[in-house]
């Protein structure tokens, strides 16, 4: 029993993660059809931005706010203005391509310009265990999971109380209504690209202390933020963050209970059944059916 | 079309056709290498282009059949067995693959093809890599044969890319001939307008999984001549990145165009070849390359093609309204 205890604690703490990425996913899915099958490198490149400016000689809190920045400006503006919006008119098949071949040319980058060698990261929770009730749990998966929740409960806040939120679920829900009843669609569209450009920043600096900064780190996180969005529910926020906490803990059960070599299936199992059984996610809204 | 203009394309295409014979015949070792992987990536796209460019179906799983497709010819010929039976069973097995996994995904939306053939790729590839005593698991298959081909060896680079130019060739008239049936329309009709090809007494859905199973057993036949063109398969190229690259070979030369696999798969294979002196930088072009291209034209490079040929017809189409109604205002 005290080994599932901490199977949970590491499951949660990762799928926390998995959620972060997977509720920018839905973001921009809901607010421009676009599915970004380059998000996994997205959580990627921001550790090696602050890599890059720590190598500069600035000390981690400059670079994890350097950062940020960075990501937001490449990830977030720069995404959105030289390849979303250019092509969001062709329909979502070309720019989901693109996207593809996006992820391709971040990983070779990253491998070209930085290293192909996996780098170590520092961790901005300090290692060490604390002792709750009796038990030892890792400080970095209780501080992971607090940041997590602490920005997941922030971003649903921002989304249901703040008139900002409001005016981006309408841009989301119907893009066309929204600006008629005044809602500036572009600027809320924008503003969703920034915040997943701030959600996939924060993802990877919590990750990549656990699995270290490589280029081809994206591949993996990327499959598991696209199954926790559909698992969860493409077309909702809150589908998405039940999404990646399940597939983080239903991952580290598999690994533990299942098999190593099969620990992979398991999500992606939990995907098909899914699929079968509840297609438009667990918290989903459904989507009509197909003729 | 006018007559000059079919003459023009027959020869053009006998042209390319004797270039494909001719030209490689004194290409070293690595180029005929080089040109049989682009003739067998071009019938796992040509599989997936009747998946997506006439059915209208993202499959995100043709790397993995083509994987399948490669086990079985591995597998069968280290043991023995001539590779015709290994394409019967890469066929069957992927065809009927195809159908079990079409079935419950097209039940509901269209995009969730998209998401179960993603989690059936990686699957497939767990199962390439930890099924030791079937596929031998990371150490992979080594030492596979290539086959006899009507008495004639293809052990030899050449003869093996004629082998594989002249499957090729078969599975482009199995094209033609499959996009011009009943068959071929309704999965076009379908692309085009659902509602309505159902409303004509279409079954759709059949239709659909008609579409996708069979592009999947393309997939397995492209398959079944990638393991003796390597002559060693291991699990890796069998990854969801052979899928993406597929589908955007199918994208990139143009979907729904029956010449599109081929330029596609001509980019995908021979552009990071040319692009070689540029040394590490070269998938980084080519990924923009696609990008670029994409933003210009997202129905690739046929859509451009496409484009400029629409276009003049229809100016030579105005031309010639002008000058009969010039001629109808000057007639007495």
């Amino acid at each position: 029993m005290s080994n599932l205890l901490d199977l949970l604690v590491a499951g949660l703490a990762t799928g926390a993660i998995y959620a972060l990425v997977a509720v920018g996913f839905t973001l921009l899915w809901q607010t421009s059809q676009t599915i970004n099958f380059a998000q996994g490198e997205f959580v990627m490149l921001p550790a090696f931005l602050m890599l890059a400016v720590m190598h500069a000689g600035a000390p981690f809190w400059l670079a994890i706010i350097l950062g940020i920045l960075l990501s937001l400006l490449l990830l977030g503006l720069g995404f959105k203005l030289l390849l979303v919006d250019p092509m969001l008119r062709h329909g979502v098949l070309p720019l989901a391509i693109a996207t593809m071949a996006l992820a391709i040319g971040m990983k070779e980058a990253v491998k070209q310009f930085f290293s192909a060698e996996a780098s170590p990261f520092p961790s901005i929770v300090p290692a060490g265990d604390v002792s709750i009730l009796g038990r030892v749990v890792s400080l970095q998966s209780l501080g992971v999971l607090a940041l997590a929740i602490a920005v997941v409960i922030g971003l649903t806040a921002l989304l249901n109380r703040t008139s900002i939120g409001h005016q981006m679920q309408a841009t989301a829900q119907n893009p066309t209504v929204a600006r008629i009843i005044g809602v500036p669609v572009e600027r809320m569209i924008l503003l969703t690209f920034l915040i997943n450009a701030f959600l996939v920043a924060l993802a990877s600096l919590l990750i990549t202390p656990i699995y270290l900064a490589k280029f081809s780190s994206g591949e993996v996180l990327g499959q598991a933020a696209f199954i926790a969005a559909i698992v969860g529910g493409f077309n909702q926020v809150r589908g998405a963050i039940a999404g990646g906490l399940l597939i983080g803990v239903v991952d580290n059960l598999a690994a533990a209970y299942v098999s190593t070599q099969y620990r992979a299936a398991v999500p992606l199992i939990l995907l098909i059944v899914i699929i079968l059984f509840r297609p438009q996610g667990l918290l989903g809204r459904p989507e009509e059916r197909t003729v | 079309m006018t007559a000059t203009g079919k003459y023009l394309r027959i020869a053009l295409g006998v042209a390319v056709i004797a270039a494909l014979i001719i030209v490689p015949m004194n290409f070293n070792r690595y180029g005929l290498y080089i040109l049989s992987q682009w003739a067998v990536m071009t019938i796992a796209a040509m599989g997936l282009n009747l998946t997506l460019g006439y059915a209208g179906q993202v499959s995100l799983a043709q790397g993995a059949f083509v994987g399948i497709g490669a086990y079985a010819a591995a597998i069968m010929t280290t043991q023995g067995m001539p590779l015709v039976a290994a394409l019967a069973v890469a066929i069957v097995l992927c065809f009927a693959i195809g159908w079990i996994l079409g079935y419950p995904a097209l039940r509901v939306q269209h995009h969730y093809l998209a998401f179960v053939t993603l989690a059936f790729s990686t699957l497939a590839f767990l199962i390439f890599r930890n099924e030791d005593w079937l596929t031998k698991g990371i150490y992979g298959i080594s030492n596979i044969p290539r086959p006899n081909v009507l008495g004639f060896a293809t052990n030899r680079p050449l003869p093996f890319y004629y082998f594989c130019l002249g499957s090729l060739g078969i599975v482009s008239l199995a094209m033609w001939w499959l996009i011009r049936s009943p068959w071929g329309r309704a999965f076009v009709a379908l692309r085009e307008n659902p509602v309505r090809a159902l409303s004509l007494g279409i079954d759709t859905r059949r239709y659909t999984l008609m579409a996708f199973a069979i592009g999947s057993a393309l997939g397995g036949v492209a398959g079944t001549l990638y393991a003796p063109l390597t002559q060693y398969i291991d699990p890796v190229p069998f990854n969801l990145s052979l899928s993406l690259d597929l589908l955007m070979m199918v994208i990139v030369g143009g979907s729904g165009f029956f010449f599109g696999p081929f330029l596609g798969a001509m980019i995908a294979v021979l552009l990071p070849e040319w692009l070689r002196f540029t040394q590490g930088y070269y998938l980084m072009l080519y990924a923009v390359a696609v990008i670029l291209l994409l933003i210009y034209s997202p129905t690739g490079i046929l859509g451009i093609l496409d484009r400029y040929l629409a276009e003049r017809r229809t100016k030579a189409a105005s031309a010639l309204r002008a000058v009969a109604k010039s001629r109808l205002e000057t007639a007495p």
